[in-house]
């Protein structure tokens, strides 16, 4: 099987596999803080600097409010925190794309069968509220801050991380409900976003400078792996790409695109 | 490329839903001479558009806001575990994920392409004649297709050179090559295209479980391993184990589609009309109610209803649609899990799916986002017709597959942690980028019966955009399946130690457990229309013309009476092409019931 593969002879990978596994060591310790990623990127892949523009911390939210910016993100920052193995949520810009994502068909529940009636049922069938991604984050952050004054006394973006990670926990464990939202439901909703936010293409606001994929080792958008099939567990051995050309996700034709 | 041209006044043949089943169908009988119109729910789907680098490669807008499947705005179905419960809809797809638009299913699936095991076909018969009646617990309907692996052996075979298949053959024409699944029954002749390569996790399971003492053997793929023209003209490019099969649009022309296999020779015979965005609302019958007069559809452009009327109606729609559109049309009878009468919702199934995972030592990278849709390393020593079920007390089995298909980081991510770890946090994290890294995903892939109590019907309560009622899902986990899938997964810890795990995550249903809609395990569902060789208990004859109306064939998984532990689009195929070769020998000579009961 693997010698009829069409791989061409080992030797020529063998040493660009090594390199490739120091660099990768080396990327991964020198990624927490947000410069030393996009300085990284420059280096690795010849890339453009990041504009000033694109910097997620410059950002304007188009559909939260302040207040509710703010809890968001520090609680995606919770979910995936800046540590040594990379940098946190915010850093990558997810609390902008979760912003974006809000004024999108996803984000308005076009994506879901909404209609009525709406009846609760066990865990096992699913999503059963009639609300969607916006009305979720909407209905909720407002009444944690004020479950947070009335518990900490303080918003929850003033609490500590370790009381953050309380609330959080208290919203996983489904022991808080806000506005008819579970909270275990927001949590979820959170949680997916937060993630997506972090590891989808740069293009929609989040992974600045591919920090998230660079951390995964995932190569973004280079989609030939012809010559790394099998090189016997060597780490592959290219940095990340984006999509090149870069769409923009939120221009009318894509949207409609994505309702056909 | 002209898709929306207006249909012949009267084809001769109206097809509806453009997936593997109806692009099959439409080209055989447009080669048999026939006018044929062949109606989408969707839109167009073309390589050139939907299929562009990089667009078609982003996991946001792909397999994670789910840009080919089923909108389910539109419509959806309902689901409950037992007949005495409310089932509430599927309002966010996740357990499973049926297209829509040209290509159907078949534009975003894996490309994963079995045969079947002869006694597949024959699983009642094999069953008593092994085991003994007794042996086949209370309220399963096992049930033989009435086809015989020989008949069907042709058509396997035809499938497998449309869609370029890469594999390779244990047993060819009686002649053992040394290589491939031992197990295998026997083929006229080897695959177009040799096996694809194994990616490095594949080729650990590969090692492994030879030294365990099972027989690995590489996936069949309908993923090019070299440059490929089908029988038809249609050209496939080598796939560069990009990773972006299921869920996606191949960029390459190397995943068999019918996009990409079928439908650029039909588009250019003058005999066939595609026409999209055409919602089939019913099949219309004469006042006999035995004879099917055409159909009529919403024009989702137009927003307005037509009727197209034709001499024979090809019904290869999605499974789900199949049925649906059997019961929103009033034929045959709806299946009465208390009496047991009716036919149609009758024996619907799915796939017992539970994937374990396997740690690495750090050293070795898995590159989990390297693979191809269907290819990989599996054995069948669990599955084979041969295994003695009878001390471990099941009815069914499952290959083992290490079947990396390219894994995303958004999926990644999402999957990682749970079941006692923590999901979010640094030690989350940690642990979910070491688990990209160096871990591998080994699934047992397995058979699910059919039984009384689970079944489809028409929902009471909620409908779809078109103000039909949608369709009704009862189904749970039984006992037999729950079995099967624990005596399965306890081989998988064999394989694990002779990998070098540095750690295991076993993965099985436990007794009880509830079917869970919330989380993706496969789409592979079947049954519902099913054939067999008695109208009590199938609503189709062996040549998936129904029983009740002779003008009417449905092809589709829904005709499987139980669901196998291989992948069905090998079945799908080979049974389209085995219904149309006798409707082209048989039926448009003579037409009426093929087979009278």
């Amino acid at each position: 099987m693997t010698s009829s593969s069409p791989l061409p002879p080992r030797g020529v990978f063998a040493p660009l596999s090594r390199r490739g596994f120091m660099g990768g060591a080396a990327s991964l310790s020198s990624v927490p803080l947000l410069s030393h990623a996009a300085r990284a990127d420059e280096k690795s892949t010849g890339q453009q600097p990041s504009t000033p523009d694109d910097n997620p911390a410059h950002y304007k939210p188009i559909f939260f409010n302040p207040e509710e910016y703010l809890f968001l993100c520090h609680a995606c920052e919770r979910i995936l925190p800046q540590d040594e193995n990379g940098p946190g949520a915010q850093a990558l810009g997810v609390p902008r794309f979760i912003d974006r994502q809000m004024t999108t068909p996803y984000g308005h529940g076009d994506l879901w069968y909404m209609k009525a009636p709406f009846v609760n049922g066990p865990p096992e069938l699913g999503y059963q509220l009639p609300y969607s991604p916006q009305d979720l984050y909407r209905g909720a952050i407002t009444p944690i801050n004020t479950y947070c004054l009335m518990t900490y006394h303080a918003i929850f973006a003033a609490l500590s991380p370790e009381w953050q990670d309380d609330v959080l926990h208290t919203l996983e464990d489904n022991k808080l409900s806000f506005n008819e939202i579970p909270g275990a439901t927001f949590f979820e909703q959170l949680r997916t976003n937060t993630l997506e936010g972090a590891f989808s293409d740069p293009a929609y606001g989040g992974n600045y400078a591919m920090g998230g994929w660079k951390m995964m080792g995932f190569p973004g958008a280079r989609a030939d792996f012809m010559d790394w099939i099998n090189q016997e567990g060597a780490p592959y051995p290219l940095g990340p790409v984006g999509m090149p050309p870069k769409p923009d996700p939120y221009s009318p034709s894509f949207q409609n695109d994505e309702e056909g | 490329m002209p898709d929306q041209t207006f249909p012949p006044a009267k084809p001769d043949v109206v097809v509806i839903g453009a997936g593997w089943a109806g692009s099959i169908m439409a080209k055989e009988l447009t080669e048999a001479g026939l006018n044929v119109t062949m109606l989408e729910r969707g839109h167009d789907h073309s390589t050139a558009v939907e299929g562009t680098y990089p667009g078609s490669i982003d996991e946001l807008r792909g397999a994670v806001r789910k840009r080919l499947f089923q909108k389910l705005a539109h419509t959806s179905l309902t689901i409950r575990n037992k007949p005495n419960e409310t089932a509430l809809p599927y309002r966010q797809l996740a357990a499973f994920l049926p297209g829509e638009g040209v290509g159907g299913a078949g534009l975003h699936w894996s490309g994963c392409h079995f045969r079947v095991t002869e006694d597949d076909l024959r699983l009642r018969s094999a069953t008593i004649e092994r085991y003994g009646q007794k042996f086949i617990p209370k309220d399963m309907h096992l049930q033989d297709y009435g086809i015989s692996y020989k008949e069907l052996e042709p058509f396997f075979d035809k499938a497998e050179k449309v869609f370029g298949t890469s594999g390779e053959a244990s047993s060819v024409q009686g002649r053992k090559t040394g290589q491939g699944n031992i197990f295998a029954p026997d083929r006229s002749d080897h695959f177009p295209l040799p096996a694809m390569a194994d990616t490095f996790s594949a080729s650990v399971f590969r090692k492994a479980a030879s030294e365990a003492g099972f027989h690995p053997y590489s996936m069949p793929a309908a993923n090019a391993s070299q440059p490929y023209t089908n029988p038809y003209g249609c050209q496939m490019g080598p796939c560069n184990f990009c990773g972006y099969c299921s869920g996606y649009a191949c960029y390459l022309y190397s995943k068999a589609s019918p996009n990409v296999n079928i439908l650029p020779a039909l588009r250019q015979d003058k005999r066939f009309t595609l026409i999209t965005q055409a919602q089939v609302l019913e099949i219309m019958l004469d006042d006999t109610r035995k004879r099917a007069t055409g159909v009529r559809y919403i024009d989702l452009k137009t927003e307005s209803e037509q009727v197209i009327e034709a001499d024979l109606v090809i019904l290869s729609a999605f499974q789900l649609n199949n049925v649906h559109l059997m019961l929103t049309s009033g034929i045959g009878k709806p299946y009465d899990p208390v009496s047991q009468t009716g036919t149609i919702g009758r024996n619907f199934t799915y796939q017992t799916i539970t994937s374990s995972r396997v740690w690495l030592p750090e050293n070795r990278f898995t590159n989990q986002f390297v693979g191809a849709g269907g290819g990989g390393v599996a054995i069948d020593d669990f599955n084979h017709s041969g295994l003695d079920r009878g001390k471990a007390g099941f009815i069914g089995g499952s290959p083992i597959w290490v079947n990396q298909a390219g894994l995303k980081p958004i999926t990644a991510a999402q999957n990682s942690g749970g079941k006692g770890a923590p999901r979010w946090g640094s030690a989350y994290k940690a642990a979910m980028i070491d688990q990209y890294k160096h871990s591998l995903a080994i699934d047992a892939h397995g058979s699910n019966m059919a039984y009384r109590d689970v079944y489809l019907d028409l929902d009471p309560t909620w409908r779809n955009a078109y103000g039909q009622p949608m369709l009704r899902m009862t189904f749970t986990w039984k006992d037999n399946d729950i079995r099967m899938n624990q005596f399965v997964v306890n081989h998988i810890g064999d394989i694990a130690q002779a990998m070098g795990a540095t750690k295991t995550s076993l993965n099985s249903l436990h007794p009880g457990q509830p079917f869970d809609s919330r989380v993706y395990q496969t789409t592979h569902l079947n049954g519902g229309v099913i054939l067999g060789n008695n109208p009590k208990t199938s609503a189709l004859n062996r040549y998936l013309q129904s029983w009740d109306v002779s003008n009417l064939f449905v092809i589709g998984s829904s005709a499987f009476p139980q669901g196998m532990g291989y992948n069905p689009t090998g079945l799908v195929a080979a049974l389209a092409y085995w219904s149309a070769y006798h409707i082209r020998q048989t039926y448009l000579r003579n037409p009426g019931p093929m087979v009278h009961a």
